[in-house]
C-alpha cells in the first residue's frame, strides 16, 4: 500500500463522527470612517496612507518624496514617465536592483491595514517584496471593513498568486526590537484615491 | 522506566541559574502576551471568532479524509505535484529527491515547524545539501547550531549581545555590535544573496484550502515570498491537519492568528499560492508522522486543531521561566507537551508535567483547545503506562487524589492558594523541581474549578 493510501485509510478509521458546520463565522464590523481606520492601522504596522484626489497629486508627492531616486518601476500607465526600469523582463532576478515599485492594489481592509495585491496587477510575484520601497495605489471606494468582507470580495484562485500586504516587511527577532525592512520593502506608502 | 537524558525539570533548573536572564525571558514573553490582549480587546466578537475557529477545526477533523482528497484533486489540477509522507523519514526523502532531481545541493527555507519535527536540516546535511533558514530568528539559531526555542520567536532566548557575537563570527559584523537595526541589516544583505542564488525554496503552510487546492503562508519578513518567487522549484511542507474547507474560512483564521501570536492585526504578508508561476515547479508534501494516531486518541485529537500561534507559550508561567529548550522537542510549550508524547511516550513523559495546570493556555487558545485538560489526561496515561519516574509519580498521585475527590479539591485548592500567597516556600520544595530558583508564579484570583463552574453556568 502506498503512503497515500495508508494515511487516508488510517484517517478514515480514526477521524471522529461527522460533525456538521453550522456555526456563525462571519461578523460585521462598523467603523465611522473607513479611510481613517485604515490609515490608523496602517501607521500602527509601519506604513503610511495618504488620501489623494487624482493621479497628478500622487505623481507630485512621489516626485518630491523620491527625488533623485532611480530604478523605479510601475505597473500603472499614468506613472510611466516616472519609471526608468522596465518590468518587461523574463527573469524576476533582474528586479534585484529595483529601488521603487509603484503598483496597484485591488482593495484594502480597514481592520488590519492590509491590501490585496495579486497577479492580476503585478507581472512578477516577487515585485512587492524585492523592491527597496513600495508604493501601492488603491481606490477609496475599495476599502472593506474586515477580513470576512475581504474574502467575499476576492476569489483567491482567480490568479495563481495573491497576497495581503500589511505594512513594510519587519522583524522583531532580535530582543523583540522592531526593525522595519527585514527582507522585503523597507517602506510602504499607500495612496488612497478618492 | 524513565529514559529521558535531561528531563524538563532538570533543564529548567539549569536555565534558572541565571536569574536576571530568566526574569528578562519571563517579562519579554509576558510583554508579547500583553500585546495579544490589547489586540484582542479591540475585537468585540473575539469570543465568537474563537468559537468559529474551534468549530471549523472540529468539523475539519471529522471530515479530514474527504477534505484532503478534495485538496489533492484541486491542487493537482492547479499544476501542483502532491506527495504523501507517512513519517518524517519519508518527508525528508521526498524533499531530498526533489532537490537531487534539480541537480543542486543548496536550498533556502522559510519557517516550517514540520521540518524541525522531521529533522530535515540534519538529514539533508548528511546528504551533502546545504539548507539556509531565512527567517531572521531561525537563521540566528541555525548559525549557533541550536534549535528554535519558540515556534513564532525562534531566538527569544537570546540577548542582542548573543546575536552580535554570532553575527560577528558568521557575518563579519563589528565586534561588540548590538544594535538590532544594524544586525538585521547585515542579515538582510546576507540572506538577499541567498534568495537570489537558490534554485529550490521550501516553505511551510499555515492553511491549505480544500475548495481551491491552494495554500496560505504567513510571514512578517517576506522571506517565504522572497524564497519561493525567485526559485525554480517551490516545495511546501504541511501536516495534514492544516486543511480548511473553504477560502472564506480564512477570514476567521487570519483574524485570529497574528493577534494571538504577537498582537498584530495580521501578518505583514499573507500569501496565497494556487499555481506555480510560468516555468516554475511547485510541490506539496502532506505529512502524517503520528498525526493519524493522535486523531484516533479521542482525548488528544483536539491538539490537531492547533494553528501554531504560540499564545499558549507566551502565557505559560512554566514556559516563560524554563525556556523553550528545556522541552527537548521541536514544538515546546503547552501544546508541544501534548503533541510530543504522541510521538514518543517514553522520551517525552516529563513534558505533560511541565505545567501548573493553571489553564491560562486554554483561555488564550484561538481555536479553544482544552490544553490543560489534555496535559492532565496525559499524566494519567503516562503514569498508568509506567513512564514516570518516582518524584513526579508522587506529585501525580497527590494531584490525582486531589482531583478525584471534589470536596478535597475544594479544600486543598483553597489551602494551596493560601499557602502560595502566604508561605510559598512550603510549596517550593524539592518535590517540584522547576520551582527551585524562584518563588511561585502569581496566584490566579479564580481557581480552575471556580472558572469551570462559572463557564458551565
Ligand atoms: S495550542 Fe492554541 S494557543 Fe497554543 S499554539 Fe496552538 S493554537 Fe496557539
Amino acid at each position: 500500500m502506498s503512503s497515500r493510501e495508508k494515511i487516508l485509510s488510517a484517517i478514515k478509521t480514526n477521524q471522529p463522527d461527522y460533525q456538521k458546520l453550522d456555526v456563525q463565522f462571519k461578523f460585521e464590523t462598523v467603523y465611522d470612517d473607513l479611510f481613517n481606520k485604515f490609515s490608523e492601522i496602517l501607521s500602527f504596522v509601519g506604513g503610511k496612507a495618504i488620501e489623494v484626489k487624482n493621479f497628478d497629486e500622487i505623481k507630485a508627492d512621489i516626485q518630491s518624496h523620491y527625488s533623485g531616486v532611480t530604478r523605479i518601476a510601475t505597473t500603472i500607465a499614468e506613472f510611466s514617465d516616472l519609471a526608468d526600469f522596465s518590468l518587461n523582463i523574463a527573469d524576476p532576478h533582474d528586479l534585484e536592483t529595483l529601488n521603487l515599485a509603484i503598483i496597484e492594489g485591488d482593495f484594502a481592509v480597514a481592520e488590519n491595514g492590509a491590501i490585496w495585491v495579486s497577479e492580476k496587477h503585478i507581472p512578477h510575484r516577487v515585485l512587492p517584496m524585492i523592491t527597496q520601497y513600495l508604493v501601492i495605489v488603491v481606490k477609496k471606494s475599495e476599502i472593506v471593513t474586515n477580513m470576512h468582507r475581504a474574502y467575499e470580495r476576492v476569489k483567491v484562485d482567480d490568479t495563481g498568486f495573491g497576497t495581503f500586504i500589511s505594512g513594510p516587511s519587519k522583524t522583531a527577532d532580535i530582543e523583540q526590537s522592531l526593525v522595519i525592512g527585514a527582507h522585503g520593502a523597507r517602506g510602504l506608502t499607500v495612496y488612497v484615491l478618492g | 522506566m524513565n529514559n529521558i537524558k535531561i528531563d524538563h525539570s532538570a533543564a529548567a533548573t539549569e536555565f534558572n541559574k541565571d536569574e536576571a536572564r530568566v526574569n528578562w525571558h519571563d517579562e519579554t514573553l509576558w510583554f508579547v502576551r500583553s500585546k495579544r490582549d490589547k489586540a484582542v480587546f479591540q475585537i468585540p466578537e473575539w469570543e465568537q471568532l474563537r468559537e468559529a475557529g474551534s468549530q471549523i477545526k472540529n468539523h475539519v477533523l471529522s471530515n479530514l479524509h474527504d477534505y484532503l482528497t478534495e485538496f489533492e484533486k484541486k491542487a493537482t489540477e492547479n499544476g501542483i505535484t502532491v506527495h504523501w509522507a507517512a513519517d518524517g523519514k519519508e518527508h525528508n526523502e521526498i524533499i531530498y529527491s526533489i532537490i537531487k532531481n534539480e541537480g543542486v545541493n543548496r536550498m533556502v527555507k522559510s519557517k516550517s515547524m514540520l521540518t524541525e519535527e522531521c529533522h530535515l536540516n540534519e538529514f539533508l546535511k548528511e546528504k551533502g545539501v546545504e539548507v539556509i533558514d531565512s527567517d531572521l530568528g531561525e537563521r540566528i539559531v541555525q548559525m549557533r547550531e541550536e534549535p528554535p526555542s519558540h515556534i513564532v520567536l525562534p531566538a527569544i532566548h537570546l540577548k542582542k549581545s548573543d546575536v552580535g557575537d554570532t553575527f560577528h563570527e558568521h557575518l563579519g559584523t563589528e565586534k561588540g555590535a548590538t544594535d538590532p537595526q544594524y544586525l538585521t541589516e547585515a542579515a538582510r544583505q546576507h540572506l538577499r544573496d541567498t534568495f537570489l542564488t537558490r534554485k529550490v525554496a521550501l516553505t511551510g503552510v499555515n492553511f491549505a484550502i480544500a475548495e481551491t487546492g491552494g495554500f496560505v503562508v504567513c510571514t512578517n519578513e517576506g522571506n517565504a515570498d522572497m524564497g519561493a518567487h525567485l526559485a525554480d522549484v517551490h516545495i511546501a511542507a504541511m501536516g495534514f491537519e492544516k486543511i480548511i474547507p473553504k477560502a472564506e474560512h480564512l477570514g476567521v483564521f487570519l483574524r485570529l492568528l497574528a493577534r494571538s501570536a504577537t498582537g498584530q492585526p495580521i501578518t505583514t504578508f499573507s500569501s496565497h499560492f494556487h499555481k506555480p508561476r510560468a516555468g516554475q515547479k511547485m510541490h506539496i508534501v502532506i505529512v502524517d508522522n503520528g498525526r493519524t494516531t493522535q486523531l484516533g486518541r479521542a482525548d488528544f485529537r483536539n491538539s490537531l486543531k492547533c494553528i501554531r500561534c504560540a499564545a499558549c507559550f507566551n502565557t505559560c508561567p512554566v514556559y516563560r521561566r524554563s525556556g523553550g529548550h528545556s522541552y527537548h522537542t521541536a514544538i515546546a510549550g503547552p501544546i508541544g507537551s501534548i503533541l510530543a508524547p504522541n510521538l514518543d511516550m517514553a522520551k517525552n513523559a516529563d513534558l505533560p508535567f511541565a505545567s501548573t495546570l493553571c489553564g491560562s493556555c486554554s483561555n488564550v487558545c484561538p481555536v479553544k483547545i482544552d490544553i490543560h485538560d489534555q496535559l492532565y489526561k496525559w499524566r494519567q496515561v503516562l503514569v498508568k503506562d509506567g513512564h514516570v519516574s518516582s518524584v513526579k509519580s508522587i506529585g501525580i498521585k497527590s494531584m490525582a487524589s486531589v482531583l478525584n475527590s471534589p470536596k478535597f479539591y475544594r479544600t486543598a485548592g483553597k489551602l494551596g492558594r493560601f499557602l502560595m500567597k502566604t508561605a510559598p516556600f512550603m510549596v517550593n520544595n524539592n518535590m517540584n523541581v522547576w520551582y527551585n530558583q524562584r518563588e511561585m508564579p502569581e496566584v490566579p484570583k479564580e481557581s480552575f474549578r471556580d472558572w469551570y463552574l462559572r463557564k458551565r453556568n
